[in-house]
């Protein structure tokens, strides 16, 4: 178990310098979150969708990092297939996967960045505002 | 049979990109409809061979695992898959034909068709996905389909309501991915039954259950807005009702379902640790969707606003029956009988409000069609001017208000005496209380829309095209037929799903372990030796 204490130490009790990327990954979110329910143009809104996005893109490829036994760590690229090789390397080594998953996740915000500004473009068109006050067709 | 597991998304993703090709250069639109029927019924067809063919199935892509900690994508046919695959396909289908006929009047038939294509794609992918990331790029690519055919009209109301869904459902994919980043973190694993292994070994380290719970209130706060449930619901209202008639079906019949309540379902039941607590919040939510989503319809004058504060409830009654099996489950794990009524509850009326409510939006589009409102005040004597319309609006509220012997009735029933059993009286009542609401509501749209002397918007009506009737009429077939033969229904269909929501959580796998990669005495890749 103590293992498994130790896999988690960047994120519970760990060293204060250990939880800061985090803490502004967190600190990012709830601003993105803020500019969302506060804000009332709907460019501002959309901003505040990207700001969340991006912090939530930012933690997950903070859960990646390894600060490696030589202060830094290397590449996720591993020559020698040995088993004794391995542990080693995957102690000096950045975790890969979740690289791939922001990569994924980063296109799927692209995605939807275009179409809600294609909306608000629209929208523009239909009211000439981005006022959301004044966009008020429908009810709750 | 197995190995077509995969063609469940690759079809409709191919379909998806096909239709607006062919819409660009086919000279008539019937070529459209046509490809996106066939690829409907296509997949139709998979998913009856999947239920009927096939057991309990992990389908590796590429035939790749990744060793012996598995990092390959997985894609898992079991009873609860096959049964929403199955609803989700059949809607699909029918609404499908629906569109051939009701969509005439919109333009751009190659864009509908591909994002429609999409959508099902995406829930398809949903339901099978073995892994939490492709549950949430999936979830996506429905989510994102689904923004924009609820703005496909682009009249000022449908871009309106079409940014407000986004903006929350956006909300909701940032919150869940977080919570999929905190798993992973903590247990270096995606994929569901290895994150449920994990999870479990973990059960008495209280920092990692404080990291668990954080991320299980995110997951489900993240999933409970993408079914809306009460406190999230906000955007269902809104963006339902504005969507075409057929998409309105898909989106309250099944893509609430298939991207909310069911990862819900599979999170709470399979994955995350059993605690009582969790399914007492997930009881919370679906009490109060209940009761908020029934009280608020009553007042409604919009046939398709009603239509949709009322998914809200019925959902609420699935949300209900299956947090009252998790409670169970860690509560009373003897009580195998009401545990089982719960589930077979919650999932029987998951299928029958697909059924009826996607029947009774698509009613609703018929009416709006024929007469060019859907304020239920300028309605009346519908039924005498479209008979088999008519007929189908009430078949359909007959089942939601829950008369014997339609599909609705033993469902809720069900759930009724499963709450009674477990001793939640109050709830009972509460559940039973609701149905009354319902028959209010449902009353109202009877009285007001077929009933009485035509008004004059009625009375120019014409009755339903042939393949908007034809979609309609099935529809109100399987209302009544799944009524009638509840037996068969839980035997074949219910049961299998029953069964892969009571398998093993936290230590047990979901999966049944031949499916699973054989784990070495030395784990190298495991996460904890990893960490400095």
């Amino acid at each position: 178990m103590t293992g498994i204490a130790a896999c988690h130490l960047s994120l519970g009790a760990g060293r204060a310098a250990g939880l800061l990327p985090y803490a502004v990954a967190l600190g990012l979110l709830v601003i993105g979150l803020y500019a969302i329910v506060a804000k009332k143009n709907l460019i501002k809104i959309i901003v505040g969708l990207l700001i969340a996005d991006y912090a939530v893109n930012l933690f997950l490829i903070l859960t990646g990092y390894r600060p490696g036994t030589e202060g830094h760590a290397g590449a996720p690229i591993l020559t020698d297939g040995a088993q004794a090789a391995r542990t080693a390397f995957l102690r000096n080594t950045t975790d890969p996967l979740p690289q791939a998953l922001i990569l994924t996740s980063i296109v799927i915000g692209l995605g939807i960045v275009a179409l809600v500004v294609s909306l608000a473009v629209r929208l523009y068109e239909k009211y000439g505002t981005f006022d959301v006050t004044d966009i008020r067709k429908l009810r709750g | 049979m197995e190995r077509l597991l995969p063609l469940l998304v690759a079809i409709p993703l191919g379909g998806g990109f096909l239709c607006p090709v062919l819409g660009k250069f086919a000279r008539n639109r019937c070529w459209v409809e046509l490809l996106a029927v066939l690829v409907m019924a296509l997949l139709l067809a998979l998913s009856v061979g999947q239920l009927v063919a096939v057991d309990t199935f992990a389908y590796w892509v590429g035939g790749w695992k990744g060793g012996d900690n598995p990092i390959g994508i997985s894609l898992v046919s079991d009873g609860l898959a096959q049964l929403v695959v199955l609803t989700v396909n059949l809607v699909g289908l029918l609404a499908v034909v629906f569109s051939t006929s009701y969509m005439r009047r919109f333009t751009g038939p190659g864009l509908y068709y591909g994002l429609f294509l999409l959508m099902v794609a995406g829930m398809n992918a949903v339901v099978i996905a073995g892994d939490l990331f492709n549950v949430y790029v999936f979830l996506e690519v429905a989510a994102i389909a689904s923004y924009a055919l609820v703005a496909f009209g682009t009249e000022s109301e449908e871009l309106e309501a079409s940014f407000k869904y986004l903006v929350l459902g956006g909300i909701s994919s940032v919150v869940i991915l977080f919570g999929i980043g905190l798993l992973y973190n903590l247990t270096g694993q995606l994929n569901l039954s290895e994150i449920a292994v994990a999870l479990g070994a973990m059960a008495g380290d209280a920092a990692a259950v404080r990291v668990v719970w954080f991320a299980a209130g995110l997951l489900l706060a993240g999933f409970g807005l993408k079914a809306a449930m009460v406190p999230f619901h906000a955007w269902l209202p809104d963006a339902h009702p504005s969507a075409p008639a057929p998409i309105s079906a898909m989106l309250s019949g099944v893509l609430i379902k298939a991207i909310g309540v069911y990862v819900m379902a599979r999170l709470l039941l399979n994955v995350l640790p059993p605690s009582a607590a969790a399914g007492y919040a997930v009881m919370a939510l679906g009490t109060a969707s209940m009761v908020v989503g029934g009280l608020l319809a009553v007042g409604q004058s919009d046939l398709k606003r009603l239509l949709a504060y009322s998914s809200i409830s019925q959902v609420g009654y699935v949300v209900l029956a299956l947090g009252l099996a998790a409670v169970l489950k860690v509560r009373a794990p003897g009580e195998t009988l009401v545990i089982g009524l719960a589930l077979f509850g919650g999932l029987f009326h998951l299928v029958n409000h697909a059924v009826f409510k996607s029947l009774l939006f698509l009613c609703s589009g018929a009416v709006e069609q024929a007469t060019g409102t859907r304020r239920m005040a300028d309605l009346g004597g519908l039924a005498g001017r479209m008979p088999v319309t008519g007929l189908c609006l009430r078949v359909a509220a007959m089942s939601i208000i829950g008369v014997p012997p339609f599909s609705g009735f033993w469902s809720k029933v069900i759930i009724v005496v499963a709450l009674a059993m477990a001793g939640y009286w109050t709830l009972a009542v509460v559940a039973v209380a609701v149905s009354v609401l319902t028959l209010l509501m449902f009353a109202k749209v009877q009285r007001d829309v077929l009933d009485g002397e035509p008004s004059a918007c009625v009375r120019d009506a014409r009755k339903a095209p042939v393949a908007m009737s034809l979609a309609m009429v099935v529809l109100a077939a399987l209302c009544l037929g799944i009524g009638l033969a509840v037996p068969a229904f839980k035997r074949h269909l219910a049961d299998p799903a029953v069964t892969a929501l009571r398998a093993g959580q936290g230590g047990t796998p979901t999966y049944p372990e031949r499916f699973r990669p054989p784990v070495s005495a030395e784990r190298p890749l495991a996460r904890e030796e990893v960490r400095p």
